[in-house]
C-alpha cells in the first residue's frame, strides 16, 4: 500500500509537469533553498574526501611505484561514483528531511486539506517544483563536488606528497572519457527525484501530531539514503554495460 | 420531478451516505439537503461525524457507499483532480483555522485569488476587503502566530469569503473562544448569509450560537444583528441536522426542534 502510495505520488509529480498550473517562484525559491543552501556543506565535503581519497590512494599506489595516477584515480572515483552517492547523502540529509518535517507540519495542521479544499492540488503547488528543482540543483552540486573533491585531492597530492601539480591536473582530465561524466551526471538526476519524492512523501502521509512529524522525518532521510545506495548499484550495472571500462 | 434532478438542484444533498473507520461506521445511511441561500447546522456529539460531513461535501474524503451531490454535480461520481474546479466554488473555514503559518495574513487572504491569476493590484483591494468586513485590516502584514485564536478564525472566514463563494462550510468556528468573540463570529456568519445569501453547512457544539443564527438577521444600518421580532415574517432560512449513532436523528426549523418529542433531543436540549 505504502509502495503504491509513493509510486503515485512519483509518477504524479512528474505528470504535473505536462499540466497547468505550473509554479515556477516555487520552483526558483525551492532551488534557492536546497541548491545555495547546500552548496557550502557539499563543497567543504567534497574538498576533504578528495583530500583524504588522494592521500590513501597515493600510499597504496606508490607499493607499485605509480603515484602518479593518484589524479586519474581521485577524478574517476569522483565523478563516477563518490561524487553523485556523496552529495545524493549530504542533500537527503539537509532536504529530505526538511521537505519532510515541513510538509508533514502542514499535514498534521490541516493546512494540506485547507489547499485542496482551496481549489489547489497539493502534489502541483508543493511536489513537483520540489522535485524539479532538487534533481536540476543536485547536478550542478554535484558538479561542483567533483571539482572541489579533484582540487582537495590536487592540495594533498601537491603540498603532502609532493606530486607535480601539472601532471596530477592532466591526469585528472585525460583520465575522464564521455562515459564517465554521463555516469556522473545520470546519477544525480535519479538520486535529485528520489531525494524530493521521498521527502514529500513522507511529509505528505504524516500523521500523529509532532511526533508523526518527526518519525517522518527520520523515515523520509533513512529510506531516501537507502534507497540512493540502493539505486546507485543497480544504475552502475545498467550503465557499464553501455560504457564498460 | 425525480430524486436525481431534485438532489442536482440544491446546494448540498446526500443521499443513502454511509462512511466508516476501522470496522465502525461513523456515517450510517445519512441523507438530507441544503437549499440554495440555506444555512444549516449540524449537531452531535463528538464523533459523530460533523466534520467528515463537510470533508465529504469537498470530496476530501469519499464515502463507502451513497451519492453526495453539490451545486449540481456528483461529487461521488468525481476524480479528486476533477473535484478543484468545484472546490474553488465553495469557501472552508477550518477548526483550527488552518492559516498557512509561513505566509502573512494578506498572502493568506489573497491565496485562491494568486492560484486563479487575478491581478495583483486587483489582489490588494480584495484582500482589504475581505479583512475590512471581519473587521482585520490592521493584521495584513502579519503572520498567523502573531495572531489570538479568534483573530485566527476571522482571518479565515475571511480566506474562505474573498471570492463569494456559493456555498459555504464553517467547520466548529466558535469552538474553545469566549463568548465574546464567539459572539463576533456569529455576528459576521448572519451577516454573510444575509447579506449575500450564500449557502452554508455549521458544524457547531455550541447550540447557543445556532440558535441566534436562526432568531437573528443582519441590519445593515445599525451595522449588527438584531433579534427578528415576534410575529415578522421575516425567515432566516436556517435549519437543523441532529447526528446520533451515525444516524440522522433531526432535521428541521428551530422551532421543530424546540418542540420536538424525541427524547435524545430533549435531553441534548437540556444539556
Amino acid at each position: 500500500m505504502t509502495v503504491q502510495q509513493y509510486a503515485l505520488l512519483a509518477w504524479q509529480s512528474i505528470a504535473n509537469l505536462f499540466g497547468q498550473p505550473r509554479y515556477l517562484p516555487e520552483t526558483f525559491q525551492q532551488a534557492d533553498i536546497i541548491g545555495v543552501g547546500s552548496l557550502p556543506i557539499v563543497l567543504l565535503t567534497g574538498f576533504f574526501l578528495g583530500a583524504v581519497l588522494a592521500l590513501q590512494s597515493a600510499n597504496s599506489l606508490a607499493r607499485f611505484g605509480t603515484s602518479t595516477y593518484t589524479g586519474e584515480l581521485v577524478s574517476l572515483a569522483m565523478v563516477r561514483e563518490i561524487g553523485p552517492v556523496l552529495t545524493g547523502l549530504m542533500v537527503a540529509g539537509r532536504n529530505a528531511t526538511g521537505m519532510a518535517s515541513e510538509l508533514g507540519s502542514m499535514q498534521v495542521t490541516e493546512q494540506i486539506d485547507a489547499m485542496r479544499a482551496l481549489g489547489t492540488d497539493p502534489s502541483k503547488k508543493l511536489v513537483t517544483p520540489r522535485m524539479v528543482s532538487t534533481v536540476f540543483m543536485l547536478v550542478i552540486l554535484t558538479i561542483l563536488a567533483d571539482i572541489c573533491a579533484i582540487s582537495g585531492g590536487a592540495t594533498v597530492a601537491v603540498l603532502l606528497l609532493r606530486l607535480d601539480a601539472h601532471q596530477y591536473w592532466s591526469m585528472a582530465w585525460q583520465s575522464l572519457a564521455f562515459g564517465d561524466v554521463f555516469m556522473g551526471l545520470t546519477k544525480p538526476l535519479l538520486f535529485g527525484f528520489i531525494i524530493a519524492t521521498v521527502g514529500c512523501f513522507y511529509g505528505l502521509t504524516a500523521r500523529g501530531g509532532t511526533q508523526g512529524v518527526g518519525r517522518a522525518t527520520t523515515q523520509a532521510m533513512v529510506t531516501a539514503s537507502v534507497f540512493i545506495v540502493v539505486t546507485d548499484l543497480f544504475v552502475t550495472k545498467f550503465l557499464l554495460t553501455i560504457f564498460p571500462f | 420531478m425525480d430524486r436525481d434532478e431534485q438532489a442536482r438542484q440544491a446546494a448540498i444533498a446526500f443521499e443513502n451516505v454511509s462512511i466508516g473507520f476501522g470496522g465502525q461506521d461513523v456515517l450510517d445511511d445519512v441523507s438530507f439537503t441544503l437549499g440554495h441561500g440555506e444555512t444549516k447546522s449540524l449537531f452531535g456529539v463528538a464523533g459523530a461525524g460533523k466534520t467528515l460531513i463537510l470533508k465529504l461535501v469537498l470530496g476530501l474524503v469519499r464515502p463507502d457507499a451513497g451519492r453526495i451531490f453539490v451545486l449540481g454535480q456528483e461529487v461521488t461520481a468525481m476524480t479528486e483532480h476533477e473535484t478543484f474546479p468545484l472546490r474553488r466554488r465553495i469557501g472552508m473555514v477550518f477548526q483550527e483555522s488552518a492559516l498557512f503559518d509561513s505566509l502573512t495574513v494578506e498572502e493568506n487572504v489573497a491565496f485562491r485569488l494568486l492560484e486563479e491569476g487575478v491581478h495583483e493590484e486587483d489582489v490588494r483591494g480584495r484582500v482589504l476587503e475581505a479583512l475590512r468586513f471581519v473587521e482585520l485590516e490592521h493584521t495584513i502584514n502579519m503572520l498567523p502566530s502573531e495572531l489570538s485564536g479568534g483573530m485566527r478564525r476571522r482571518v479565515a472566514i475571511a480566506r474562505a469569503i474573498i471570492t463569494q463563494p456559493e456555498i459555504l462550510l464553517y467547520d466548529s468556528p466558535t469552538g474553545g473562544l469566549d463568548p465574546v468573540t464567539s459572539n463576533t463570529i456569529i455576528e459576521l456568519l448572519v451577516k454573510q448569509r444575509d447579506e449575500y445569501h450564500t449557502s452554508a453547512l455549521l458544524v457547531s457544539h455550541r447550540l447557543p450560537d445556532a440558535f441566534t443564527m436562526a432568531t437573528h438577521v443582519y441590519d445593515s444600518k445599525q451595522e449588527r444583528m438584531v433579534p427578528v421580532r415576534k410575529g415578522s415574517h421575516v425567515n432566516t432560512h436556517t435549519g437543523f441536522v441532529v447526528l446520533k449513532d451515525g444516524h440522522k436523528i433531526f432535521e428541521g426549523t428551530a422551532d421543530a426542534l424546540v418542540n420536538s418529542s424525541e427524547p435524545y433531543l430533549r435531553e441534548y436540549l437540556r444539556q
